[in-house]
């Protein structure tokens, strides 16, 4: 037995626990394939596909280039619109909740009340917002806006928090010592600190928000959902096409000017 | 372009050498995001006095959720179970196809550059369709029920997990590869023996994650017919039966974080 196979055997062995876990991940694999039913599947199922894949393919191009209230163009400005003014408002609201819940700002007992609550917003799914604020302002826009502003506040307050707690603290020691008031602490010690995180977490934000906002439509919250559940349900594929092309290419298109402005404000 | 408009100012300093000091940018932001809400606000009807007015509505609805409705549980217990199990089916599928795939879009396994940009496009496309839309599309060719979902969660899976498998796989070290493409192995004989050891523990505990994130878009599928508990919430939000609702609401925020501390414990582990 050479040095290699020494130091092969040394390794320690759990195989007993390996062997469990695995058990249980193939037990969980082969019984979730009996909840699902492969019954429903129609026979009609191939041609819809192949509807679908037609229509995505030859996408009705008045309907994409028309810039009336009814094309994609305005559909997708007004998505855009409700995720911009979402993610500002959740921003607004998250600021103080985060601070609220650092606890390196305030008492425990504050902030452990504080990260409850935003474990509890952040669990309740955006269409179910989506559905109750409908009954406060009716169907249109500004539900959509309220909801992915109330959507956005849980993730955005978990990560201003992490930012909040990294705080180098030694610069306020040295501010005291040189005789700043709390005001000139604030403005000079915690804001140039927080600015460069906190505006790529909310377009980081506001990225996942257009998601967001594209889908909420199908609650009736405004954006460029209602249409495009219509336009299905009506077997309109060509619609389905243009709407499913331009949600893409905007996707694509804020998802990589988003990754190229957080890539420079976190190298500064 | 900005410098130029407001050229940087000079000082000059106690030595005599002047320095150039960039116009701060900060306002020129400000206005941009300024000018942005006040089109929003034009473009969505957002009416402060709406929200002033009806705004106890939504607290309303909160009332009446609490306290939920215990008896309700039985009835929640088979739909909870169906999203858990669409949840599993469909991350497992998709982590496991994501392997070939991302194997076709990572440049320093597969040297020819269309099918890379075609095997990137595919991941891009299914990435950006929002699970609702794929989930929507899944019922009409899948026939309503836990089928579609399954499906809409795995093209999600398949994408996202893909996307950070063929970033690792580009990251992964190539000095076991050549060695064994040299002792005369295929590439993918090398990529199974060099590569895949190397991106395995970040891949699970992605696949992980992925799947976590899947519990909770699962439980929304059911809005659209897809199967899970998604049905009720929608048939109590319908009905105004909101104590339902919160009983539903909090069931499933009690599995979506045992889910999260199972999965973030094995996750801790694999790193």
């Amino acid at each position: 037995m050479n040095a290699i196979e020494k130091q092969l055997y040394a390794k320690p062995r759990s195989n007993v626990y390996i062997y469990i876990i695995s058990a249980i991940l193939i037990g969980l694999i082969i019984g979730s394939v009996f909840v699902i039913d492969f019954e429903s599947m129609g026979n009609s199922g191939w041609t819809i596909a192949k509807n679908i894949l037609l229509g995505i393919v030859t996408p009705d191009l008045d309907l994409l280039l028309n810039f009336t209230t009814q094309g994609v163009m305005y559909l997708l400005l007004e998505t855009i619109a409700i995720a911009f003014l979402g993610t500002i408002i959740g921003v607004l609201l998250a600021i103080p909740l985060a601070f609220l819940s650092a606890s390196n700002v305030v008492p425990k007992p504050i902030s452990w009340i504080t990260r409850l609550l935003l474990i509890v917003i952040r669990t309740i799914p955006s269409l179910v917002y989506g559905l109750m604020l409908i009954r406060v302002t009716g169907p249109g826009p500004f539900a959509g806006v309220l909801t992915i502003a109330i959507v956005s506040i849980g993730m955005l307050a978990k990560l201003f928090v992490d930012a909040i707690e990294d705080l180098d603290t030694s610069i306020f020691e040295s501010m005291t010592s040189i005789g700043c008031t709390t005001f000139e602490k604030i403005r000079f010690g915690i804001i140039p600190q927080l600015t460069a995180m906190f505006l790529s977490i909310g377009i980081y934000r506001f990225d996942m928000n257009l998601r967001e906002a594209s889908i909420l439509g199908l609650v009736g919250a405004g954006g460029i959902g209602a249409p495009l559940i219509f336009a299905m349900n009506s077997y309109r594929w060509n619609e389905v096409g243009s709407i499913l092309i331009g949600l893409v290419i905007l996707i694509l298109i804020v998802e990589i000017w988003s990754n190229n402005m957080r890539n420079k404000l976190v190298r500064g | 372009m900005f410098d130029k408009i407001f050229p940087p100012e000079k000082i000059v300093l106690p030595n005599g050498k002047t320095v150039l000091e960039k116009r701060s940018r900060t306002p020129l932001l400000f206005i941009i995001v300024l000018l942005g809400t006040f089109l929003s606000i034009r473009f969505t009807n957002f009416d402060f006095n709406v929200l002033v007015k009806r705004g106890h509505e939504f607290f309303v609805i909160i009332n009446d959720m609490i306290p939920p409705k215990w008896d309700y549980f039985p009835s929640i217990w088979q739909p909870l179970l169906d999203t858990i199990m669409m949840s599993i089916l469909g991350s497992t599928l998709g982590s496991l196809v994501s392997i070939p795939v991302a194997y076709l879009a990572a440049t320093n396994m597969i040297k020819n550059k269309v099918v890379v940009m075609v095997a990137r496009l595919f991941l891009s496309i299914l990435r950006t369709m929002p699970t609702l839309v794929s989930a929507l599309i899944a019922t009409f060719i899948f026939g309503l029920g836990t089928l579609a979902g399954t499906v809409a969660i795995f093209l999600f899976t398949l994408a996202y997990v893909g996307k950070l498998l063929y970033e690792q796989i580009e990251n992964a070290s190539l000095d076991a590869f050549e060695a064994m493409e040299s002792i005369g192995m295929t590439r993918v004989q090398a990529f199974r023996y060099a590569i895949f050891p190397q991106v395995l523990p970040n891949y699970l505990s992605t696949s992980l994650f992925c799947f976590e994130g899947n519990v909770r878009y699962a439980a929304i599928l059911g809005y659209v017919g897809a199967g899970g508990i998604g049905l009720l919430l929608n048939e109590g939000l319908g009905w105004r039966d909101y104590a339902s609702v919160g009983m539903v609401l909090l069931m499933l925020a009690i599995t979506v974080f045992l889910i999260e501390t199972v999965s973030e414990y094995f996750r801790k582990k694999l790193i």
